[in-house]
């Protein structure tokens, strides 16, 4: 099999790069490891900062997807090699595709939650992740605790895997501050009773309507903002968690007993993206993310020839902003066929 | 008389090294503490003495340590001193059974072949003759090792040698010089009088043939004089010190010196007995995987010795011990670093009220658990004791549940004592109150300092002690044998810092099976690079230091296992396989 283009990843980024490059008048070949198009935000229910919803998005960026692409589902990436400035790449299908550039779109993976033991994800019965209680939220399932009651007071915890010298990660996820006001209106929206507290070291209120949604939160729904990070949490015999938090408004230790622990877990370089940073031998940022060729000029060029980034295989991103990237990818394909014609 | 004044500069030089030493050495002497000087005139009367000697023997001439590491390196370091010693022995012999006069001078074993010139001539006399280039040739057999080394460490098992101290430069070369120059002196006059034996006597023909070198005779054995004056006078300043050194350390040591909270002159002796063998380049994992040399014994104990400490060289360090593992010469290198930490009397800006805050328990009980601040933060660890304490039916008190004060070894770490020493008022009061007999802890740096640094009057145990404890104790715990596979690896506190490596072997082995990494278990064991007590690593490299140990630990084993919270944290970060608790794999097994 031949083509032009081959996107690695069938996200949003990977469509959206895909329909446009296809749209510029490339072949392009669109390789996803899962069944389902749409990655991440398949698994998600109302988008910040407007509700809007998830699943109305994916299905309008695969109604835009040209039937002229090929696509493979539920294949995988076994080895890349190059010859001659083309790539041959073999798939877990048994078929190798000659191509002769690679958008690598392979995106993000949740940071593992096991690693900040001491939030007891996994250990203690009613400690989640953001994506579990998005999840509980898209299939409009009761949010209850592992003892069945419904929870009186949920904590969520921003930061997690972020922001931690002690895990090695540095920079910001900065869909996480959004994402927790947004689920914590949720909670208030869905149980009045229960009340709602977030545990931030600053809260990163960015982009257009995000601060309106901050406000409201607290305005309309009493959200609780506690700026501290927690240092780590306990069970108690029925269940309930002991939280200690050093509030650094107020300079002190705070003691804190809640029913339900929401860990805001932050981005990392997908499985997908690490494979292909070590077989192509990719450069790669202080996030351990795919590092571009200049952060400014050339945002979608890695340090090899021929070989694209787009998405948050790059570092997170918003929606908004993946899908710009991922434009931007296509265009940076463009420029690189139009050179290399002359 | 026999004189000629080419032994001038050897005798001046060998009058001023002895004279030197006895000052310096009566110096630090007199300044030990004065507590331990006691023992001191006890040793001298005692069987320790024949330890002593033996010691001497085996260490500062014979070098079996450095034999154990490596037999090339090994065979070049007792060349050196073994071969010396023997020459200056066997020369004086022959000097009083051989020479003219009764009298014999402080240069004359050194010149002999000057000053005596009639040819062996009975069957003891070319007995003598023989020993002695026969000793020459064992030297030169280590020169020749040793100028090898240079170039190429890797043939005696070292990937780094040991940069040199200018001073150090010098006086290598002069004493590299030595033993040639001594070689071609004694043939310049075997060539005339035939007085020599197998290597001198053929040097002598051979040389004599080619370069008539019986014409240059007096210049050589005055470069040999000169030389031997050069190296005695730079030997006190340079790493060369070390040879009368370490025969005074190790007596000291077998008299029951060590250098324990701060640095007195046994310190000073142990800083000057370093070698610069640079056997600790290798060990140190902050030198294999990032690069850094500073904090590497061989270097800091020069800058101790020439130069300036600065903070970087005592802070930038793991504590990990595996230079003091590897340190041919026994230096108590851990325990000279934190004594000069201590010294900078760093006072953290914590406040401590909270302490008076927290009241004893009035629950006695037989057990006492000490979980530690660090897991806290692995409650997988803690909830896996509970369950193994509730499973045993066990009645014990869990002290630092709520209100965790710290052990106080990480302040110790950094050197700060007094506020240290606050924390572990605290917790022995608390302790006390509990009338426990028993105190388990499930971290091994509380371990440490609660046995080093504490005086209570209840039995501390690691929580591997105690599982291996219960184990073996009327079968207490029943446990299913599993048929994965797991590597142990020995946290450095539990290890090195604590002697504990069977305790954990023998819960283990009951469980499932245990694969040996021999090259980096138990005493060799590598540091995971968490270390609470390096000030300046940051993140990344401590990852690199993790991943590199994991890597060499775990192939195909389902587990790697260890027995300390802090060694568990770090090593998930770059794990691929579950890293356990050895708490937690008791748990999945109970039957
Ligand atoms: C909890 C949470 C909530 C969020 N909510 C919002 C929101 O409300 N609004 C918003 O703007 N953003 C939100 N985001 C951000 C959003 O998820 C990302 O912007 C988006 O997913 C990025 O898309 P992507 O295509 O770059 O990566 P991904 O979504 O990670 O897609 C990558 C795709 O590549 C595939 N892949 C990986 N490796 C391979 C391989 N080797 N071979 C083949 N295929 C491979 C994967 O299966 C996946 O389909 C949220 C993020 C989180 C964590
Ligand atoms: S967005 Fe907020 S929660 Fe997420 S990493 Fe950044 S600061 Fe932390």
């Amino acid at each position: 099999m031949n083509s032009d283009v081959l996107v690695i990843g069938g996200g949003i980024a990977g469509i959206e790069a895909a329909t446009n490059l296809y749209l510029l008048g490339y072949s392009v070949t669109l390789v996803e490891q899962e069944s389902e198009l749409g990655g991440h935000v398949a698994q998600w229910n109302k988008l910040f900062p407007n509700y809007k919803n998830a699943h109305q998005i994916i299905q309008t960026l695969l109604q835009q997807l040209p039937g002229d692409i090929t696509i493979l589902r539920s294949t995988k990436i076994i080895h890349l090699s190059e010859k001659d400035r083309l790539f041959s790449v073999n798939l877990s299908n048994n078929s190798t595709i000659t191509t002769k550039t690679i958008l690598i779109a392979t995106g993000y993976d949740l940071f593992d939650a096991r690693l900040k033991e001491e939030y007891g994800y996994k250990i203690y019965d009613n400690v989640i992740t953001s994506a579990e209680l998005e999840s509980l939220l898209r299939q409009n399932k009761p949010i209850l605790t592992k003892q069945g009651k419904e929870p009186s007071r949920i904590g969520f915890v921003h930061c997690v895997g972020s922001r931690d010298r002690k895990i090695n990660n540095l920079y910001c996820s900065k869909v996480c501050c959004v994402t927790a006001v947004k689920q914590a209106i949720e909670i208030r929206q869905k149980l009045p009773f229960c009340e709602a507290y977030c545990f931030y070291m600053d809260l990163r209120m960015y982009g257009l309507n995000f601060e309106e949604l901050y406000n409201e939160s607290q305005e309309k729904y009493g959200v609780t903002f506690i700026r501290g990070r927690l240092s780590e949490a306990s069970e108690t015999i029925d269940g309930k968690l002991i939280l200690k938090v050093e509030d650094t408004l107020l300079g002190r230790p705070l003691k804190m007993t809640i029913d339900m622990l929401v860990l805001m877990v932050g981005m990392v370089p997908s499985k997908g993206t690490n494979f292909l940073i070590k077989e192509l031998g990719l450069h790669i940022n202080n996030g351990h993310f795919i590092a571009s060729n200049d952060e400014h000029l050339r945002a979608n060029h890695t340090n090899k020839h021929g070989i694209f980034v787009a998405g948050s295989a790059s570092s997170p991103k918003t929606i908004d902003d993946t899908l710009a990237d991922a434009r931007s990818a296509a265009m940076a394909i463009h420029q690189f066929f139009k050179n290399s014609k002359l | 008389m026999k004189f000629h004044w080419f032994v001038v500069p050897f005798s001046a030089g060998l009058i001023f090294l002895i004279l030197y030493l006895i000052i310096l050495y009566t110096k630090w002497i007199v300044k030990l503490p004065k507590s331990d000087k006691k023992i001191l005139s006890g040793t001298v009367f005692s069987s320790k003495i024949f330890n002593i000697v033996w010691e001497i023997f085996s260490e500062a001439l014979l070098h079996i340590r450095i034999f154990r590491k490596n037999v090339l390196l090994g065979y070049m370091h007792s060349s050196f001193a073994f071969g010396w010693f023997l020459l200056i022995v066997t020369g004086a012999i022959e000097t009083q059974l051989f020479a003219s006069k009764p009298i014999n001078h402080l240069y004359e074993p050194i010149f002999f072949k000057f000053f005596n010139t009639t040819a062996p001539n009975n069957s003891l006399h070319k007995a003598f003759a023989f020993l002695m280039d026969l000793w020459l040739l064992y030297v030169l057999s280590g020169i020749f090792l040793a100028l090898s080394k240079r170039f190429y460490s890797r043939i005696m098992g070292l990937k780094k040698t040991t940069q040199l101290y200018w001073t150090d430069q010098i006086a290598l070369i002069s004493l590299w010089l030595i033993f040639p120059l001594r070689l071609l002196a004694e043939s310049s006059t075997t060539a005339t009088y035939q007085n020599g034996s197998f290597l001198t006597n053929t040097a002598g023909i051979y040389l004599e043939q080619h370069f008539n070198i019986s014409n240059m005779s007096i210049y050589l054995w005055w470069a040999y004089s000169i030389d031997l004056l050069i190296f005695f006078g730079l030997l006190p300043f340079s790493r060369y010190m070390h040879i009368p050194t370490e025969i005074v350390l190790i007596a000291l040591r077998h008299a029951g010196f060590k250098t324990k909270n701060e640095i007195n002159s046994f310190s000073q002796i142990e800083i000057h007995s370093c070698s610069s063998c640079g056997i600790c380049i290798d060990a140190c994992q902050l030198q294999s995987v990032t690069n850094r040399n500073n904090m590497v014994p061989t270097y800091l104990f020069q800058k101790e010795r020439y130069g300036k400490v600065l903070k970087p060289d005592l802070y930038n360090c793991l504590f990990c011990g595996r230079c003091e593992e590897a340190c041919p010469v026994n230096i108590s290198i851990i325990n000279i670093k934190l004594a000069r930490r201590k010294e900078r009397l760093l006072k953290s800006k914590q406040n401590y009220q909270y302490l008076s805050k927290i009241q004893p328990t009035s629950t006695t009980t037989e057990i006492l658990y000490f979980a530690g601040c660090m897991s806290h933060l692995t409650p997988s660890i803690t909830r896996s004791m509970i369950k193994i304490f509730e499973h045993l039916n066990i009645s014990y008190y869990f002290l630092d549940k709520d209100d965790t004060i710290c052990c106080g070894r990480p302040l110790m770490l950094a050197g700060k004592i007094q506020d240290a020493q606050k924390l572990i008022e605290k917790n022995t009061d608390l302790i006390k109150a509990s009338k426990a007999k028993i105190m388990i802890t499930s971290c091994p740096i509380c371990y440490k300092i609660f046995n080093e640094e504490y005086n209570l009057p209840v039995k501390v145990m690691h929580h591997s002690q105690w599982l291996s404890e219960s184990l073996t104790d009327c079968n207490k715990l029943k446990l299913n044998q599993s048929a994965k596979t797991a590597v142990y690896h020995d946290p450095c506190d539990l290890g090195r810092g604590s002697n504990i490596y069977d305790e954990p072997r023998n819960v283990l082995k009951q469980l499932l099976n245990v694969i040996d990494k021999k090259a980096i278990q138990k005493e060799k064991s590598l540091c995971c690079g968490g270390s609470l007590a390096d000030f300046y690593l940051n993140e990344n490299d401590r990852v690199k230091i993790a991943r590199n140990a994991y890597v060499q630990l775990i192939n195909d084993e389902d587990y790697l296992i260890t027995s300390c919270p802090l060694c568990k944290k770090t090593f998930q970060k770059v794990a691929d396989k579950p890293v356990l608790d050895i708490a937690e794999i008791i748990v999945y097994n109970l039957s």
